[in-house]
């Protein structure tokens, strides 16, 4: 029997999980309404003013989108784990890291991009001008990936782990405070008049170094956790 | 290996370790209380009032060498981490699980005292400065280390897991570092001036090291300690923990 191709491998593991995440819809669609009810919940706790509202928009957007991506953590590979298939995965002879990487980014289509597809609609809510709004949802693109990325280890080292999903909270945040910062800043520098492009440049280096490291340390913790 | 040369994997036994740690705990705690007594000497009385600040300022004696401490103790966890890792030693891992809380410590003194020094120099407790924040995420990054490695059951998978977090914690110190600079130099309104003044005396770096190098023996001592509870703790079913002269008491 041929072993199949690591694109093969690569794409089999995508395009299964979108097909368990599009059968049971409402666990992604939490995550969404999480981050709009957050993002509703601010101008109520703050007050109405306009001006207030905008200069605050780009953290509290990137805030909440941050804590809705962590909150889908939980999903990444507890299910697998319990009913066995995560064993198979790390049992199969197609490198680890690859279907490592194939879950990240499933669960990244799943729980990050609505995030970035909603996003405008909530800033235009906090009354940003356009072309802040475009870069805001081009930093969450950016971003979010580097947060679905960081988010696998915790969510690794975590698995069959009592109450993980606030111990997931305790490793992440700290390690979040990068991509919130250039994220946030880039936003914050177009509405202030200047170049995003810095932050973005930085976000880009930060989602590169995750690209590279996030994968093996996930790796890494998913045979830690299974042994 | 019958060469005469130290055997210094001996010592990677707990066994082994464990009357070595003994000995050496007093030697530590020792040089740490002389150390410590002379730092704070130099501090008290030798080193000059500042111009700026007055008497104020002491608190650097204890501050400085806290955070030195604190970020100085994530590497050598880390380390010791990576090795318990690669390896699969158990001494390693044991290592990093018993520095952690004294580094947590050092993180939280370097944060209690700066805010009792921000309070008469800057006017206020707490701010939003790029060293105080990093410095707070590095707690974070402490508490996360042990509460993971509490909340696993099993020690070793518990040590293995929290190694991998310490490695990938060690690698973002430094980005989060650099990433809460940038932030500060973007948001920082005209509040608080940070800029010491310009020269130090060489009295104040002096009792500053002096302090540093305390500390430093009193992590070692504390540590050790610590890793000799855990080694008590994990090993109690093995044989050479009954043979213990104290358990014999």
């Amino acid at each position: 029997m041929n072993a199949p191709s690591s694109g093969a491998v690569f794409r089999g593991i995508v395009r299964r999980d979108l097909r368990l995440a599009a059968r049971r819809r409402s666990e992604p669609l939490f995550t969404l309404g999480f981050f709009v009810v957050v993002a509703s919940l601010f101008p109520l706790g703050l007050g109405p003013e306009p001006e207030l509202l905008r200069r605050i928009a780009p953290g509290v957007l990137w805030v909440a989108a941050l804590l809705a991506s962590m909150l889908a953590l939980g999903r990444m590979f507890a299910a697998d784990y319990e009913d066995g298939t995560l064993e198979q995965i790390v049992l199969a002879p197609s490198p680890l890291v690859l279907s490592v990487g194939a879950k990240i980014v499933a669960h990244w289509l799943v729980s990050g991009l609505p995030l970035v597809l909603v996003s405008p609609l909530l800033a235009l809510q906090y009354g940003l001008p356009a072309d802040v709004i475009a870069h805001l949802a081009l930093s969450l693109l950016v971003g979010t990936p580097v947060l679905s990325l960081i988010g696998a280890i915790a969510a690794a080292l975590t698995i069959g782990v009592r109450g993980a999903g606030v111990l997931v909270a305790l490793l992440t945040l700290p390690l979040y405070v990068p991509a919130l910062v250039f994220g946030a800043g880039a936003v914050d520098a177009k509405l202030a008049g200047l170049s995003a492009a810095p932050n973005l440049a930085l976000l880009g280096a930060c989602l590169a170094l995750a690209l590279l490291f996030a994968p093996l340390a996930t790796a890494t913790a998913i045979r830690i956790s299974l042994e | 290996m019958t060469n005469g040369v130290i055997h210094w994997f001996r010592y990677a036994s707990p066994q082994s370790f464990y009357p070595l740690a003994g000995r050496m705990i007093p030697w530590f705690a020792t040089l740490a209380a002389l150390l410590t007594a002379a730092g704070l000497w130099i501090g008290f009385f030798v080193a000059p009032t500042d111009a700026q600040q007055g008497e104020s300022y002491r608190i650097i004696f204890v501050h400085v060498p806290a955070s030195w401490m604190s970020m100085f103790l994530y590497v050598v966890m880390a380390g010791w981490a990576g090795l318990g890792l690669a390896f699969n030693t158990r001494l390693s891992a044991m290592m990093a699980h018993a520095i952690a809380p004294t580094g947590a410590m050092f993180a939280f003194l370097s944060l209690w005292t700066g805010a009792l020094w921000g309070r008469p120099t800057w006017g206020t407790y707490w701010v939003w400065d790029a060293r105080l924040t990093s410095e707070l995420v590095l707690l974070f990054l402490y508490l996360g280390y042990m509460a993971l490695h509490a909340a696993i059951d099993d020690p070793r998978r518990g040590d293995r897991a929290a190694a991998v977090l310490a490695l990938v914690g060690v690698i973002n110190v430094p980005i989060i570092y650099f990433s809460v600079q940038w932030w500060n130099t973007l948001h920082q309104g005209a509040s608080v001036s940070l800029t010491r003044a310009p020269s130090m005396a060489a009295t104040m770096l002096t009792g500053m090291l002096v302090m540093a190098l305390a500390f430093w023996m009193y992590s070692i001592a504390a540590a050790l300690a610590r890793v000799r509870a855990i080694m008590l703790e994990r090993e109690a079913h093995m044989q050479w923990t009954h043979e213990l002269p104290e358990a014999a008491k």
